[in-house]
């Protein structure tokens, strides 16, 4: 940086055209203000003067060279970093000379802690601004594999930062590695050690090259400045960006750089970021058999206490038999009750039934029993009749009325026709037919009445006159024949019998009379008899 | 969990995957609580874990090689030893 400050000093100066020393000076001046009107030094402050006036006067200078410096009352009161002799500081402002006394001189604005505070101060700055960005947020921050298969480490080839990676690595679990040359410091590195992380990530899957899944930007330590690669932005936007989780490494523990903020995990040592990488092969080996062991053991417990879970269980399950037996001997009993029970009802019934059909005679039996009553009704009625019969058959004949009897029945038939046969002849003397025979006739109204008296005679009567061998009509007291004729319109023949009848009806009409009564008296007998 | 992550075969799991089932099943088992007919295929499937982990465990070997940029700016890894 001092060659900066040698350059106006070694401008040649033309011998041609001749200057006053006025007009040089002042050439001087707009030069240098010109090209120096900003810009920052870096150096030690020393004879530090603050004038009454408040401005304040002082020289910064390093190892070879010293230049004076200024600070107006204005901006002395806005310095963040009081200025005192030996502080080495970074000052800005702007060049500018003072003809007077051919001197030239720097007018501070604004002045800083020099060095690493002023790196810091950068380092703040820029971490702020990529924070703002977003590049540091925690959720973006991509979790380790637990076993890498491949590991792609960034750092230089040669160097202990490798070594020691690779001999952790080996001691713990040996992985494939693959390692991007690259330098860690000095101009360039910063894009180099971003352009291997970018070209990590530009590794596809099923290359020749394996893609890493695991990434480690690692340096050894030094000083901020040898560190500063790993503040670049562009290393830490690349980072950021990587699809591969990195592990960031750089300088020791103390040493923050902004690759670790963008960074998933930051080691505190390349050692440390290769133990963070992989776990220990003989652990896991160790967990493995434990596992093992473990899932040995599990499943055969699980198994015994299943098995006596099972037998305490089978204990506690009852025999069948054992289940069934009450209830068998419910069953029983209940059968058995059953079985009693309609036997008994059974029983009850039967005996009902037997009472009911004891009681309930057949048709037959009843028949039976009338038939045997009536029969021996029957006997004792014929048995009384009998006793009856001879009681009254004794009686009749111990009375012999039998005998008695017929005897006086013939008696009595024998009086009575002879008595029939005088009555008969009786009667056959008296009969009126005997009479009619004589030469008598009968006159009888057409009622059958006799007519036995003239006196009882009316003109013109019509009678029947009754002879032996027959009868004939006639017409009684005729007061003239027409009229007689009209009366009863009879033949000629009755007409002629008339007059000569009247005396033989009386006769008639008493031995008709005698004859009935005779015949009333036979009936008489006969009913009698 | 243990459904779906039967689904996956265990040549295609990664070790810590692996690891990780092989312990749950294990914790499962311990438990007691698993049914006998899932234990036993819980069982089998631990034991496929545990082979396959061991077989991850075994397969280590430290193979470093170091990346070069062909002129196409494409990368090619070469076989390199430490000093």
């Amino acid at each position: 940086m001092s060659d900066l400050f040698s350059k106006p000093a070694a401008k040649p100066v033309s011998n041609v055209p001749e200057f006053s020393v006025t007009e040089l000076s002042f050439e001087l001046k707009r030069t240098v203000e010109g090209a120096f009107s900003h810009v920052r030094v870096r150096g030690e402050i020393s004879g530090f003067k603050r004038a009454a006036s408040g401005h304040m006067y002082m020289a910064l200078k390093d190892a070879d060279a010293v230049m004076d410096a200024i600070c107006w009352k204005g901006n002395a009161s806005r310095l963040a970093v009081q200025p005192e002799d030996g502080l080495e500081v970074v000052a800005t402002g702007k060049l500018t000379t003072y003809p007077g006394r051919s001197k030239y001189q720097i007018v501070i604005e604004t002045m800083e802690m020099a060095g690493e505070g002023a790196l810091l101060k950068l380092l703040e700055e820029r971490k702020k601004k990529l924070a703002a960005e977003g590049l540091f947020d925690p959720d973006r921050k991509k979790e380790i594999p637990y076993l890498p298969e491949v590991i792609g480490i960034v750092t230089s080839p040669t160097g202990a930062v490798i070594r020691d990676i690779l001999h952790r690595l080996q001691d713990r679990f040996p992985r494939h590695v693959l390692l991007w040359p690259v330098v860690v410091q000095g101009d360039g590195a910063a894009e180099k050690i971003a352009a291997a992380i970018d070209g990590f990530n530009q590794v596809r899957e099923g290359g020749d090259v394996p893609r890493p899944d695991l990434l480690i930007v690692a340096r050894g330590g030094g000083s901020l400045e040898d560190l500063w690669s790993f503040n670049e932005e562009v290393v830490v936007r690349a980072t950021a960006a990587s699809d591969i989780p990195v592990i960031s490494a750089v300088g020791h523990e103390t040493d923050t750089t902004l690759i670790d903020f963008a960074s998933d995990r930051r080691a505190p040592t390349p050692t440390g970021a290769a133990e963070m990488a992989v776990p220990v092969r003989v652990d896991l080996l160790a967990t493995v058999k434990d596992f093992e062991r473990r899932l040995l053991s599990a499943q055969s417990r699980s198994l015994d206490m299943k098995t006596r879970h099972l037998e305490g269980l089978s204990r506690g399950l009852p025999k069948p038999d054992a289940l069934l037996q009450n209830v068998t001997q419910r069953l029983d009993d209940v059968a058995d009750k059953l079985d009693i029970g309609w036997r008994s009802r059974l029983q009850i019934s039967q005996h009902k039934l037997d009472q009911l059909s004891g009681r309930l005679r057949s048709p037959a039996q009843l028949l039976d029993s009338k038939a045997d009553k009536l029969s021996s009704m029957n006997q004792r009625l014929i048995q009384a009749t009998k006793a009856l019969q001879s009681r009254k058959s004794d009686r009749f004949e111990a009375m012999r009325l039998g005998d008695r009897l017929d005897q006086s029945f013939e008696r009595l038939q024998e009086k009575q026709k002879s008595r029939l046969d005088q009555l008969a002849i009786r009667l056959e003397n008296l009969s009126h037919k005997k009479v009619l025979e004589r030469g008598f006739a009968v006159i009888q109204r057409p009622d059958g009445s006799l007519l036995s008296s003239v006196k009882a005679v009316e003109a013109g009567e019509t009678v029947q006159v009754q002879f032996a061998d027959g009868h004939a009509d006639a017409v009684l007291g005729v007061g003239s024949f027409t009229q007689a004729m009209e009366a009863v319109r009879q033949p000629d023949v009755k007409k002629r019998k008339k007059k000569e009848k009247p005396v033989e009806a009386i006769e008639e009409i008493e031995t008709s009379k005698k004859a009935k009564k005779k015949d009333t008296t036979d009936d008489r007998q006969d009913s009698l008899f | 969990m243990s459904e779906t992550q039967e689904k996956q075969p265990i040549s295609n799991m990664s070790f810590e995957t692996a690891l990780r089932e092989l312990e749950t099943i294990v914790t499962g088992l311990e438990s007691g609580d698993i049914p006998l007919e899932m234990s036993i295929a819980s069982y089998e499937r631990g034991t496929e874990l545990k082979k396959h982990c061991e077989e991850k465990l075994s397969e280590a070997r430290l193979r470093v090689e170091k990346i070069s940029l062909n002129p196409d700016g494409s990368a090619s890894a070469t076989e390199m030893q430490l000093d």
